[in-house]
């Protein structure tokens, strides 16, 4: 078939895709393909080449990004992302590397990772989607569902507390948390951008909906959620990361809380461990 | 710097000359985690790596250690973990993984007595079949067992050369016995030992498909960064590294998978023969109970039996076929391992009408000599 030129100009963020691959399995009103395209967005920004970057998602349907764009990417087992990110960052420091999966992923089968690599100020770029659910097993209770909400597994409502994670982010060492919703696109790619640009351990938490398995449970339709993170929202740079659990009735807090220099963990690797006639810094500095 | 290879004679354990064949090699990245009887091989990386420019990390578990590895393999390097039973259990969904994206890497372990977290001291053979099987789904593994810590610096070089070869993880299944064993250790000079790595890919990056078969069924691997923006899932898979749904990619990847391994079985299979041309009883042996089969060997033949060892370098895949030759001529197959019987079943498997026993163990120790001669003695009265 022709090529349909009235179609104007290509997509901005073309290059980037794996059109090859597209349709993409996300449902209609979800949140992750907003996600998505600020990440492709921020890197397109950086104007760093593409090959300077890999992106590696666990398991999920927010798992499912690194499929999509046309970089080197590695959709790993569940939980699994930031180790395998790790491991790229600790032999390829060079690299940048971005981590985008889902709340689930990131914060009940694989919470002991992200603390671990906060702690060490690992390099890499960490995108949570946070739908409050898992989406992809159909919508049963997770580490970030609200108390009193309903899930699949929860018929009754959730009986837990769910997780601050900018919190837990900020109490395990990470040095630049921010939080987002998938309707500040331009807010959210500028702050990706910024993550990526900077060394250290960034987390940047995005709310989205998950209308299919989420919002239906709960009676909330996607525009309904969408205007909740319009009007329920307040920006707030530099807020304390205690002050910001998940309650719109509250008003839930976005925005850059924490922006820390610190040594990553391969810097301090390589200036304790490496022999001193190894390292660019010292060869550069004689 | 200390030289990557430290041509000379040693005196070390079966760990440490692990360490030191997989710096010989080309490992340059170990992720692990600490567990008895491997943490010695973890230690001595944590030493070694950083003076030859390559990269020591310890993880939070081995989950994380395993999925670290695989990692920084696809930055074009080698690598390589050490544990023992209890983490050898956690790394096994992404041992799967390791598999079916068919990243080169190197695990070791140094087995203890299980089930569960057993003996930590004390040597077994345990976990033979769950090297095989313990990831779900179907596959083919190569996994390897040393004798001495000789073998434990030279085949840790073989399990490297076979991985990089083959696209996949390889298995040194030592035990707690060899591990902690010291003995001397030979290590040749750097340009006497032949190292293997991946084939890389060549020609236009954007038609490369990185799991399209090449020589021996085994596609190039391009590492991240080269510009061939390569998309690996452990989805089913079709030759792009694209995931489909479907059966008909689903068996493609597998005979893919499975083929590599199976249509080059002569090129992956060590074993060692001793006295088994006249032999009437053929002992079956690996790590160290090929050592006590060694000895019922020499004790049978003063007694006048004719015993003789067909010992298993590569345990997986198994030497089938020279199981089914030996079959035609012997009276009877004794498997000497410290387990209740798990290779004995692949001899027993392949033996056909020719009876087989095990000379077997709980764990802890090795079986003794005069348990193997025992059995011997009756089987040829
Ligand atoms: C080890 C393992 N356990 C369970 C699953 C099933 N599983 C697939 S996705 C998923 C949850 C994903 O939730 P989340 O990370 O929040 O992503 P979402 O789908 O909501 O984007 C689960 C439990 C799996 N794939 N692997
Ligand atoms: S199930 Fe939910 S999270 Fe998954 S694609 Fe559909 S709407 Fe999105």
């Amino acid at each position: 078939m022709k090529h349909d030129e009235t179609a104007g100009m290509a997509h901005p963020l073309e290059d980037l895709v794996r059109m090859d691959r597209i349709p993409h399995i996300w449902c209609p009103g979800c949140g992750i393909g907003s996600v998505f395209t600020s990440c492709l967005t921020a890197v397109k920004q950086t104007n760093i080449p593409y090959n300077q970057f890999t992106m590696v998602s666990g398991i999920g349907c927010s798992g499912r990004g690194a499929g999509y764009i046309n970089i080197d990417s590695f959709h790993t087992t569940h939980g699994r992302a930031i180790p395998f990110a790790s491991g790229i960052k600790m032999a390829r420091p060079d690299l940048n590397v971005i981590v985008f999966s889902g709340d689930g992923d990131l914060f009940a089968i694989g919470g002991n990772h992200f603390i671990h690599a906060a702690r060490r100020n690992m390099d890499l770029t960490v995108i949570c989607v946070n739908n409050l659910t898992y989406g992809m097993t159909g919508g049963q209770v997770a580490a970030t569902t609200p108390f009193k909400a309903r899930s699949s597994t929860t018929a009754l409502g959730n009986p837990d507390t769910p997780f601050n994670l900018p919190l837990l982010a900020y109490a395990s060492g990470a040095t630049y948390v921010a939080r987002w919703t998938m309707l500040h696109a331009r807010d959210l790619a500028d702050c990706i951008q910024e993550a990526i640009l900077r060394r250290g351990f960034s987390f940047i938490e995005v709310l989205s909906p998950c209308p299919i398995n989420y919002g239906r449970r709960n009676r909330e339709k996607t525009l309904e959620t969408l205007k909740k993170y319009h009007d329920n929202t307040i920006v707030k740079n530099g807020a304390s990361p205690t002050e910001l659990e998940v309650d719109f009735n509250k008003g839930v807090i976005l925005g850059k809380f924490i922006d820390i220099e610190k040594p990553t963990c391969d810097e301090v690797y390589r200036r304790m461990y490496r022999p001193p006639e190894e390292t660019t810094e010292n060869r550069k500095s004689r | 710097m200390k030289p990557q290879v430290l041509t000379g004679e040693h005196f070390i354990n079966g760990d440490e000359a692990c360490a030191e064949g997989a710096i010989a090699a080309g490992c340059r990245f170990f992720g692990g985690y600490p567990i008895t009887p491997a943490t010695e091989v973890a230690e001595q990386m944590s030493v070694r790596l950083p003076h030859v420019g390559g990269t020591f990390i310890q993880m939070e578990d081995e989950i994380a250690a395993m999925t670290s590895i695989l990692g920084a393999a696809w930055t074009g390097i080698k690598t390589m973990t050490a544990t023992s039973g209890p983490g050898f259990s956690l790394m096994m969904e992404t041992v799967g993984l390791a598999i079916v994206t068919e990243t080169p890497c190197v695990v070791v372990n140094v087995q203890r007595a299980g089930p569960s977290t057993g003996l930590p001291t004390q040597g077994a053979q345990g976990d033979m079949m769950q090297v095989r099987w313990g990831s779900h789904g179907d596959y083919e593994v190569i996994a390897l067992a040393p004798s001495s810590p000789q073998e434990m610096f030279d085949l840790t070089i073989t399990a490297f050369n076979l991985s990089e070869k083959y696209r996949t993880p390889v298995f040194i299944m030592s035990d707690e016995i060899v591990g902690h064993m010291s003995e001397k250790v030979v290590i040749p000079e750097a340009r006497k030992i032949r190292t293997v790595s991946r084939v890389k890919p060549a020609g236009r990056k954007d038609r490369f498909k990185p799991y399209q078969p090449g020589l021996l069924g085994v596609a190039p691997m391009p590492a991240i960064g080269d510009g061939y923006n390569v998309h690996v899932t452990g989805l089913t898979h079709d030759e792009k590294g694209y995931p489909v749904m479907s059966v008909d990619t689903q068996k493609e990847m597998m005979d893919r998978l499975l083929g590599k391994i199976r249509n080059n079985l002569d090129d992956i299979i060590l074993t060692e023969d001793y006295r088994l041309e006249d032999a009437d009883v053929v002992l079956v042996s690996y790590g160290v109970s090929a050592r006590t089969a060694y000895t019922a060997v020499e004790e049978a033949r003063e007694m006048g039996l004719r015993v003789g060892l067909l010992r298993l370098i590569t345990v997986w895949p198994f030497p089938e076929q020279r199981i089914r030759e030996l079959a035609k001529r012997v009276k009877a197959f004794i498997t000497v391992e410290i387990n209740m019987g798990q290779i004995s079943r692949e001899v027993e498997r392949c033996a056909g009408t020719v009876p087989g026993f095990t000379a077997g163990h709980h764990g802890g120790a090795v079986v003794p000599p005069d348990d193997v001669l025992k059995i011997a003695k009756e089987v040829l009265a």
